[in-house]
């Protein structure tokens, strides 16, 4: 066998580790997200140099873009949402499987931006919970980045088996099945005009 | 031999007016029941094969404001002669209707069914008068004066497709 060792199944040989369930599954979910890219305009252009070889989000475990919603975990809404379009995004979030996370990516996704208009939705909050924020006009890169790492650690205060135990809560008045989370109404600061987000009673807040 | 001269010399006398608009651009104004005829004679008689854009204009308000109208504008250019035309329309606010062109040139379809959308002008005669930019079902007609910049219940249809879909689940 030249200079490798034999296997072993001993326990004492092989070693162990003790930790949280929550720890281990969090870890796993923080450092394998798998971003949905939602490029509406240029910030799209961004996003595509950020997973391009130059800035290379594949050193925080988040470059396995897939264009399909059924295999992503990562929802970046990247540029300008209208009301035209905001069906079919709110669509794609909820074809994404458990759990999932959104990136509101640039000011016209974040709150509408400079288009203060009767074709545009004032911040996708209004359709989507939105996690991590990106200020910019595109973003550069490094922004999203660093959304990317602030999402990580907000996944790492997570609590998976209490969700897996409890349930996410009861449903909307939206009438959001169970897994699926109403829009973010912790952030209404920004809202303009008579727009209100939906009324109701709300899923659980994630932690 | 300009653009005003083969008009005039092909159309009845008093069925259309010659006016001079700041730019300088020949510019013909008709009432909207004799659009029909103008048109057939500047596409068959004057030479002017292409269709530059349609358009309107909110006369009822703001600075370009002269009367309660919509002038529903058209532009043409001749490659034969090498200029271009301009034709103006008034239409009231209420109702406001002209026939359609697009028989003549075809490819005025989409710009009518643009000017409809935005400013809720019913091109008569149109093979396929819907929507262009705003979605399907929207009441309202955003480039007129009337209309807030920021919309009247831009997110309906949405938050009735969010309820609809919840109900059928």
């Amino acid at each position: 066998m030249g200079s490798l060792k034999p296997a072993t199944t001993a326990a004492h040989d092989a070693g162990f580790l003790a930790t949280r369930a929550d720890a281990l599954i969090n870890w796993g979910r923080k450092n394998s997200l798998w971003p949905m890219p939602l490029g509406l305009s240029c910030c799209g252009i961004e996003l595509m140099a950020m997973i391009g070889p130059k800035f290379d989000i594949a050193r925080f475990g988040a470059e396995a873009a897939r264009f399909s919603p059924r295999q992503c975990d990562l929802l970046i809404v990247a540029g300008t949402l209208t009301w035209k379009m905001a069906h079919a995004c709110r669509t794609i979030f909820d074809q994404m499987p458990d759990p999932k996370w959104v990136i509101a990516m640039g000011v016209c996704s974040s709150t509408g931006g400079m288009y203060d208009s009767y074709a545009v939705v004032q911040g996708v909050d209004m359709i989507l919970p939105v996690d991590v924020y990106v200020p910019g006009c595109p973003p550069r890169p490094d922004a999203v980045i660093d959304a990317i790492l602030k999402l990580q650690k907000k996944i790492e205060r997570e609590s998976p088996l209490k969700v897996l135990f409890q349930g996410r809560g009861e449903l909307d008045e939206g009438g959001t099945r169970e897994f699926d989370m109403p829009p973010n109404q912790a952030v209404a600061t920004h809202r303009i005009g008579t727009f209100e987000p939906v009324a109701g009673e709300g899923g659980e807040e994630r932690t | 031999m300009t653009a005003i001269d083969r008009i005039t010399a092909a159309m009845a006398e008093g069925t259309f007016e010659v006016i001079e608009p700041r730019d300088g651009m020949p510019c013909v104004a008709v009432a909207a029941d004799g659009l029909r005829a103008l048109m057939e004679c500047l596409r068959n008689d004057c030479g002017f094969e292409t269709n530059t854009f349609v358009t309107a204009i909110d006369r009822s308000a703001g600075a370009l404001a002269i009367e309660p109208c919509y002038e529903v504008t058209y532009q043409f250019l001749s490659h034969a002669h090498g200029d271009r035309i301009r034709v103006r329309v008034r239409v009231p606010l209420t109702d406001p209707k002209v026939p359609t062109i697009t028989d003549l040139w075809p490819g005025t379809s989409f710009c009518e069914r643009e000017c409809y959308d935005m400013f809720g002008i019913v091109f008569e005669g149109h093979p396929d008068l819907r929507r262009l930019l705003m979605p399907e079902g929207y009441d309202h007609h955003p480039l007129r004066k009337d209309f807030p910049h920021r919309g009247i219940e831009p997110d309906r249809l949405y938050r009735e497709w969010e309820r609809g879909r919840a109900a059928t689940r």
